[in-house]
């Protein structure tokens, strides 16, 4: 601060205004404990997280942690450019955890207890990291999420149809929600969230097995058999066609807007939107968060989540594994988890329990739901989501399928076209 | 006005030492580059730079920004885009939706530029006439010319959408919805209509202006002949409209080949690729999909590249031939 200080009273008094500047610049590299952190929130936690960074700046003197609070679609589309052209931010919160682990920094030389890390995220550490034998600590995961259903309740009501049950299948929740949507002249029965990872959870549980025997991705008619029925699902009209049909490309639509306007019976989506749901549906209408609804294989959704990561980019590699260190100690996780309505990733806090003071009682069941549901998650599920190249499968599964539902390719043609997609894709990535 | 005139005058000589000293050094023959030299470094860095780290992308492959970590891959990525089993069938193409986005390209073009002209030409013959509130005609067509394409997709997707003003209108009449952007055939029909209705005004203009410019005593003289209207628009009005005529064409042309910012907020290139144009796909391929395809992304632009070049050599040859045409005469 003080350096700051005489910086600023060089530019009064300075004679030479240009002097002045390049000064500035100059000095700007000085002020190297600032740390600049890239956040997206789906609910409030880039809020929680300024709350904790104040509490970080006081404990450390000279480091100041800014945080840049922006789109999810920044940190898909521009984050990536940014840091292949090594002008990233120092951390960052993102998705893409095995997608962008080549630019992610080691800070395992700047946390204080190894031995903790492994204990509490040896789970999820991996996910981060670029190769298998990689032994680096590169952040950790901010929240763990699940895909799931979630259900207008009061609609089921109105129309006096009972909900399906825990182990009910993909078609019997179909047929409930289309009998809901027709007595209650709802327009659709049901949408999921247009995403690749969405439709992943469906398609293991309907045999895709995503992986050959020597470990690639590989498309089988587990997947096809899923892709079959989703389209015939929008032609017949059970889904609303706008979330998968009103976009072309591979690019996301979330199903949240058009269940809140009381269009949808029933979504998949997940845990994230809790928070979400809980502020904008507020008492318009009764929801709930049903398990994952079964198929023949299993009754799977997709983990995934948030992980904040420390990237090469840094200047301040020292202050940013302070950072995340800070971050990751068990209270300020169950303190994040707590007020983002969110599923920590940390073995300790999950094992204590974490209460949800903000969550009403729809939220707190949901939750209940979801934390109990990643016990019935499918090993594919958990293999995909931490396979480096999972993007070249979700990808082009939202665009291949989204011309057969709007009739421009057949359902077979869309599963060559995913194949052949995919292989490219991870032709490319690997050069 | 005349203080301000040898104010300029005294500025400029300022420079005059500076110049016949640059004259003495360079020659009279290359004092020229002195002063093209700053714009030539501006459009070298800006337009052909650009141009150059294009090609080198189009020849490189993978996905990593910079040159360096780019492999040499050669003609690949054109062979990725342009390889086909059987050019009849879109679906056996390695790159089935670059080649959608070309037909996609190639019909919205020949379709808006037809109907632009036409209802261009139109709207410039009767606002050119004497009719009730011309001025207000006038700045009605070119109004929305003024808007952001941004907002005039954001203006029409409210219009469109399932619970837009369009269905809201048709259901109150006791019809029922219908999905003018989630049906491909609807969805490219609203994009030619919200293109034409977002620029048509601009061309208006310059229609407009070229009937302004035809001298009143050939139209007096054709009265005198009791020439009917048909024939004085076909033998008088269009003959010499045709160079303004020519340059709408190929604005409308080379704007019809780009187009992108209307249609991607409007469509985001869909249902499926069903609006998917050129440099949408360019975009998509590049910057927008979460695998960046940087190579394929500057493959593709250097084929519209070729394109536009062969547009505009047509363009200049049509304006040759309408030159000469006017020579005979």
């Amino acid at each position: 601060m003080k350096i700051m200080k005489d910086f600023t009273m060089r530019v009064r008094v300075s004679k030479n205004g240009l002097a002045a500047i390049v000064a500035a610049i100059v000095a700007l590299p000085v002020c190297a404990a600032d740390i600049r952190v890239m956040c997206y929130q789906d609910g409030n936690e880039c809020e929680v997280t300024a709350a904790l960074a104040k509490r970080f700046e006081a404990q450390n003197a000279g480091i100041k942690v800014i945080l840049d609070v922006v789109p999810f679609k920044t940190i898909v589309e521009q984050l990536p450019v940014q840091l292949a052209a090594g002008h990233g931010p120092d951390i960052a919160r993102l998705t893409d955890l095995g997608g962008l682990s080549k630019y992610y920094l080691d800070i395992s030389p700047y946390v204080k207890d190894r031995k903790y890390w492994e204990a509490n995220f040896g789970a999820t550490l991996p996910w981060l990291r670029p190769s298998a034998s990689d032994k680096g600590i590169y952040g950790f995961m901010s929240q763990l999420t699940m895909t799931g259903p979630f259900v207008n309740k009061t609609l089921f009501e109105q129309a006096k149809i009972a909900m399906p049950g825990p182990k009910a299948t993909w078609e019997e929740w179909v047929d409930a929600a289309r009998r809901v949507a027709k007595a209650t002249q709802t327009p659709a029965a049901m949408a999921w969230d247009r995403s690749g990872h969405r439709f992943a959870g469906p398609a293991i549980s309907y045999g895709a097995k995503i992986f050959d025997a020597k470990g690639n991705l590989a498309l089988d008619e587990g997947y096809k058999t899923t892709v079959r029925k989703f389209v015939a699902w929008h032609k017949d009209g059970t889904m609303l066609k706008d979330v998968w049909g009103g976009s072309g490309g591979s690019s996301y639509a979330d199903t949240v807007g058009e269940f809140k306007n009381g269009r949808l019976v029933t979504i998949l989506s997940g845990s994230w939107q809790i928070n979400r749901m809980q502020k904008e549906i507020g008492n318009a209408f009764d929801w709930v968060a049903v398990p994952n609804p079964c198929g023949p294989s299993a009754c799977t959704g997709m983990p995934g989540g948030a992980a904040w990561v420390a990237l090469k980019t840094t200047k301040s590699p020292k202050e940013v594994g302070q950072f995340l260190d800070f971050m990751a100690q068990d209270a300020n996780v169950a303190e994040f988890a707590s007020r983002t309505n969110n599923i920590p990733a940390h073995a300790g806090v999950v094992k204590k329990g974490v209460s949800y003071p903000s969550a009403g009682p729809a939220a707190q069941a949901a939750l209940g739901v979801f934390t109990s549901g990643t016990a019935t998650l499918a090993p594919a599920a958990y293999a995909l989501q931490g396979f480096k190249y999972n993007r070249a499968i979700m990808l082009p599964t939202v665009t291949r399928v989204t011309q057969a539902i709007v009739g421009e390719i057949s359902v077979d043609e869309a599963v060559t076209k995913i194949s052949a997609d995919m292989a490219e894709a991870v032709k490319q990535t690997e050069k | 006005m005349s203080v301000f005139s040898s104010l300029l005058g005294f500025c400029f000589n300022l420079f005059e030492p500076v110049f016949r000293l640059g004259q003495k050094w360079l020659g009279a023959s290359r004092i020229g580059w002195l002063f093209v030299g700053p714009n030539l470094v501006v459009i070298g860095i800006f337009t052909f730079l650009p141009i150059i780290i294009n090609f080198v992308y189009a020849v490189t492959g993978g996905v990593n920004l910079l040159p360096t970590q780019r492999p040499f891959t050669g003609v690949e990525n054109f062979s990725i885009l342009l390889e086909c089993r059987d050019y009849t069938d879109l679906q056996t193409c390695r790159s089935d939706i670059f080649w959608r986005s070309i037909f996609n390209t190639i019909k919205f073009s020949v379709i808006q530029v037809a109907l632009m002209l036409f209802f261009s030409l139109v709207t410039a013959l009767v606002l050119n006439r004497k009719i009730i509130g011309r001025g207000f005609w006038r700045g009605v067509f070119f109004y929305p010319v003024l808007l952001s394409p941004v907002v005039v997709a954001l203006i029409w997707k409210w219009l469109l959408q399932s619970q837009g003003v369009f269905n809201a209108g048709l259901v109150a009449m006791g019809g029922s919805p219908m999905d003018w952007l989630l049906d491909r055939h609807w969805a490219f029909f609203w994009v030619v209509v919200v293109s034409i209705w977002a620029h048509m005004g601009f061309y208006t203009l310059i229609l407009l202006a070229g009937l302004q410019a035809i001298p009143k005593d050939v139209y007096e003289a054709a009265e005198m002949d009791a020439a009917p209207p048909s024939r004085v628009l076909l033998r008088i009005t269009l003959p010499l409209l045709m160079p303004n005529l020519i340059v709408v064409l190929v604005l409308v042309m080379i704007r019809a080949v780009q187009s992108f910012d209307e249609v991607f907020v409007l469509t985001g290139g869909g249902p499926g690729s069903a609006t998917t144009f050129i440099v949408q796909y360019i975009y998509l391929t590049g910057f927008a999909e979460q695998i960046h395809l940087y190579g394929l992304a500057a493959a593709a632009s250097l084929i519209l590249a070729i394109g536009l070049m062969a547009l505009t050599l047509a363009q200049l040859r049509l304006s040759k031939a309408g030159d000469a045409g006017k020579v005979k005469k």
